[in-house]
């Protein structure tokens, strides 16, 4: 089937089958593997990209889905080649260590911060329950969206 | 000591790199005409292979190969340390596990045949439609059954795999002359891993027909295992080490390797294999479940006298590294305390539950439980304050550990325990059904291997013409900032700002052999390594500097990229001319260096004296915890953890060891379950086997205590492993004291937790809380 979206800022037109997720299509049509795997049941969140501005799991919604619509991936995230404001907290905080569920971190936070300009700590926690990280015990990714939150 | 880099916190080199989702991990790369392998597995957790039949799924278009046990060379992995455990192996152990199960199946999850076919779901279907023809063999599930007579041999031999034993002094005596003595028994389950990253590997064979695997594995060493599965000279299997999406241990086994390798091999194209995640769960090596049996005594002024201890570990069905995961808890056994006494032993034995093996404290974890459980419960025995008896017994330095081991420098465990309990701020009280309480641990984790392993680490460090530096060292980076750290030691020796010095490689042709990132032992090694490498690298630039600015060597600082004449700013010189100069005159600027462990002899097969290990990491962790005496729903409201690192390298990177090794213990504590039925799990989905969330994570404060007693670079010590041994020990502690009732079985689960608070209830006498003073 054929796909006509917009894709990090700029219109797209994809082929994939009809069986494919937006996972499937961003990893292994489009190279954009930014977006990880780390269950396929919609449980851990590494695979989380913005929908519209609203995150989702990639690895639930069928890449058909996508027609007309904007699709936010890590790729995404820069400003003019730089790394915008929550990469750039993320890696001064420390928040990414393996770094394996940092982009739907990154995600998840965007679109919370997109939603909540000035979050408290637990609005940070509540946003990012459904984005595992195994590595940092969450202190420093929290740290980091309080961070970005401050320097806007 | 001030340093311009050691100690600070410089953003990781990686950090950039994973902001920006940049493609550099295993899974991240594909090449053109590359096939997706698919695994099948064995869904009995014990029968015997009657028959295999291929040739459905090999008829099916689009497979490209559907392989068995037949079609691999040498049908036997073996699981050891690469190439250092024979000494210590001394005949008992050489664990081999077939790549694919030829006659039979020991667990659920074991591989029968590999496949490599066009696209993922070709392979899906082809997996779907290979017939195996099993007959399901009785099996044996728990440790206890498995070493009564009669019962079913998961191997030949039987199924004890391997026992320890500590012998110091006459416990049993001691015992009988303890003024008060507590016995008490502690049990674990298996625990997962959960690295986000599931097992992840590319294959494919280069211009020189060597056969290339890059994998998301904590040692490269296992290129070896690689080569002598197809029969292949070592030198014609290459390992390159992509950043990890988390490890724990859980990659230091081989995972994809082999049965990569094998489908690359015989297919003669790229091949990439990812294990989904429920293979992760049921396909690959656990944390071990133990069974812990304690008996303390001490006076009646609270010195410890003797402790008898009893360790059972399940090793599931193949023997991977449970040895010497049970040698570390027979080291651990005692905690970090003056035991006098001491009889330990320990066994691990074979079952047809999932195989257990290398994870995050390698056994330490579990002994830390049964110590610190037996500290509180001797504490309300004697009615004392438990942090004064722990001070009270806390090993100093010249003190003997349980094996007979003097150590040599002050483990400051006092200092860590009431740093950390202070830490937790003023006590606060609990509200209608909720009960509020604190807990600690205090623990002792190694870092660095046994010493008998003779463990080494080389690396290379050499300048470019632009004065900037490289260091090559093969340690693979598992996300604690391994790479970073060899970064900061160099820039810190040559005076150069950190970025502009870069690690490359991690590879086992092109870079030197730095063994394994295990056993918290990368920073030690490879750190060391470098450290000597870039002393030599160093010492070479100083020598040119001093010749062209006509100084004396000891009048030569480096600095910020130039060497100058210490009091004369003006004359100086920047790298840059530096290292052309250098290389003008044929002066060298790199080194290769090595760095070998101390070593000594094997522990004594009977008493276990001897010593074990080089040095050891002592903190204490304190948790105070919110119990709904209704629900018995648990949660964690605060953690504060205080440890001796020896001197952080990466501050930043020390303090987020330590957060997430506390909150991956919370979820042993709390959460975390491998549940079988039979050997078969039942749950190996995210769905129902949790992990912490940011909602479960307690507020973290983090204390680094920096004597600058290590055996790393600057004194440093390992934290990797040490940040999480205490944690479900402390958590234990605080919910005991909310249940003011015993709570010993892991996870602390609500269920577990209400019946403990209802035992309470109905029984007449209740042991009195200890008490909650500070330090
Ligand atoms: S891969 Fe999509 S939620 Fe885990
Ligand atoms: S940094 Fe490893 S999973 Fe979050």
């Amino acid at each position: 089937m054929r796909l006509d979206f917009t894709l990090n800022n700029h219109p797209c037109r994809a082929e994939a089958p009809a069986h494919w997720t937006v996972l499937d299509l961003l990893r292994d049509g489009l190279a954009l593997t930014a977006t990880k795997y780390g269950c396929g049941e919609g449980v851990c969140g590494t695979c989380t990209v913005l929908l519209d501005g609203e995150p989702v799991r990639a690895c639930l919604v069928l890449a058909s889905r996508l027609r007309g619509r904007t699709l936010l991936t890590a790729e995404g995230l820069e400003d003019n080649g730089q790394p915008d404001r929550l990469q750039s907290a993320f890696a001064r905080a420390g928040a990414a260590q393996c770094g394996f569920c940092t982009p739907g971190m990154l995600l998840s936070a965007r679109a919370l911060l997109a939603a909540n300009p000035s979050p408290t700590e637990h609005d940070v926690r509540e946003a990012l329950a459904g984005n595992l990280c195994r590595c940092t015990g969450y202190t420093k990714i929290i740290e980091a969206v309080l961070a970005a939150a401050g320097a806007r | 000591m001030a340093y311009r880099v050691i100690g600070r916190s410089p953003p990781r080199a990686d950090a950039w790199e994973k902001v920006r989702g940049r493609p550099i991990y295993a899974g991240d790369l594909a090449m053109a005409g590359m096939l997706h392998g698919k695994i099948v597995r064995s869904p009995y957790p014990s029968a015997r292979i009657v028959k295999i039949d291929t040739s459905e799924a090999r008829a099916l278009p689009g497979v490209v190969a559907v392989l068995t046990h037949a079609e691999v060379p040498q049908n036997a992995l073996r699981m050891e340390l690469p190439g250092r455990m024979a000494e210590a192996t001394a005949g008992a152990v050489l664990a081999t596990q077939p790549v694919l199960a030829e006659d039979r199946v020991r667990f659920q999850g074991e591989p029968v045949a590999a496949i490599a076919a066009e696209t993922p779901e070709i392979a899906a279907e082809a997996a779907e439609r290979v017939r195996v023809e099993y007959e399901p063999l009785p099996g044996v599930y728990d440790p206890a059954e498995a070493l009564k007579p009669g019962a079913p041999h998961v191997h030949e031999g039987g199924n004890l795999l391997r026992a320890w034993h500590i012998r110091k002094g006459d416990a049993t005596e001691a015992l009988a002359r303890a003024d008060v003595i507590v016995e008490k028994t502690y049990r674990t389950p298996f625990v997962d891993h959960v690295y986000l990253e599931t097992e992840t590997g590319i294959g494919w064979i280069d211009a020189e027909g060597t056969l290339v695997l890059r994998v998301s594995t904590q040692v490269l060493e296992h290129f070896r295992d690689v080569a002598e599965v197809l029969r292949l000279p070592h030198g014609k299997v290459r390992l390159e080490g992509a950043y990890l999406g988390g490890g724990f241990g859980g990659k230091e086994d081989v995972t994809v390797e082999c049965l990569l390798g094998l489908l690359v091999w015989k297919t003669r194209r790229p091949v990439q294999l990812v294990f989904s995640r429920e293979e992760s769960f049921i396909g690959h090596g656990k944390r071990h479940p133990y069974l812990l049996r304690y008996k303390s005594g001490a006076t009646r002024t609270g010195e410890l006298v003797a402790m008898e201890v009893e360790l059972v570990s399940d090793s599931g069905a193949y023997a991977a590294l449970s040895p010497w995961v049970l040698l570390y808890s027979l080291v651990t056994a005692t905690g970090p305390y003056r035991v006098p006494h001491v009889k330990v032993d320990a066994f691990t034995v074979y079952t047809n539950n999932p195989v257990a093996s290398a994870y995050r404290t390698f056994g330490s974890i579990q002994t830390c439980i049964g110590y610190e459980g037996q500290m509180d419960a001797l504490a309300a025995a004697l009615s004392m304050d438990p942090l004064e008896l722990r001070e009270k017994n806390f090993l100093r330095k010249g003190d003997r550990i349980a094996t007979g081991q003097v150590l040599e420098s002050e483990p400051m465990l006092g200092e860590t325990m009431r740093r950390a309990w202070q830490a937790l701020g003023p006590p606060r009280e609990g509200d209608g059904p909720v009960r509020v309480a604190r807990g600690l641990a205090a623990s002792f984790t190694p870092y660095g291997r046994m010493c008998w392993t003779r463990d080494s680490a080389s690396a290379w460090v050499g300048m470019e013409l632009d004065g900037s530096a490289v260091v090559r060292c093969a340690a693979p980076d598992v996300g604690g900032g391994q790479t970073s750290s060899l970064c900061s030691i160099t820039a810190e020796v040559l005076g150069l700002p950190v970025e502009h010095v870069a690690a490359v490689g991690r590879d086992s042709h092109f870079t030197p052999r730095a063994g394994t990132t295990t056993a918290t032992r990368q920073l030690f090694m490879s750190g060391n390594a470098v450290l000597k490498a870039a002393h030599e690298v160093r010492r070479h630039l100083v020598d040119q500097a001093a010749e062209m600015l006509e100084a004396a060597r000891e009048d030569i600082e480096l600095t910020e990229g130039r060497a100058l004449v210490r009091g004369a700013p003006d004359r100086a010189i920047d790298f840059s001319a530096l290292v052309k100069a250098a290389t003008a005159a044929g002066r060298p600027v790199q080194a290769l260096d090595k760095y070998d462990a101390p070593s000594a002899p094997t522990i004594d097969p009977i008493t276990g004296q001897g010593k074990p290990f080089n040095d050891y990491t002592f903190g204490t962790q304190a948790v105070e915890v919110e119990v709904d005496e209704e629900t018995g729903q648990t949660r964690v409201t605060k953690l504060a953890a205080c440890y001796d690192v020896g001197q952080a390298i990466n501050r930043q990177s020390a303090e987020g060891q330590i957060e997430g090794g506390a909150v991956q213990g919370l979820g042993h504590a709390l959460l975390e379950e491998v549940v079988l039925e039979d050997g078969v799990s039942k749950n190996p989905h995210l769905l129902d086997y949790k992990i912490p969330t940011t909602l479960d994570a307690p507020e973290i404060i983090t204390i680094l205590l920096e004597s600058g007693q290590g055996l790393g670079p600057f004194g440093a010590k390992g934290i990797g492993e040490p940040a999480m041994t205490p944690t479900p020990a402390a958590v234990m502690n605080a919910v005991t004291r909310a249940a003011r009732a015993p709570l010993t079985r892991f996870p602390l689960t609500a269920e577990r937790v209400l019946a403990a608070l209802k035992s309470q209830s109905a029984s007449k006498n209740p042991s009195p809380p200890s008490g909650e003073r500070a330090g």
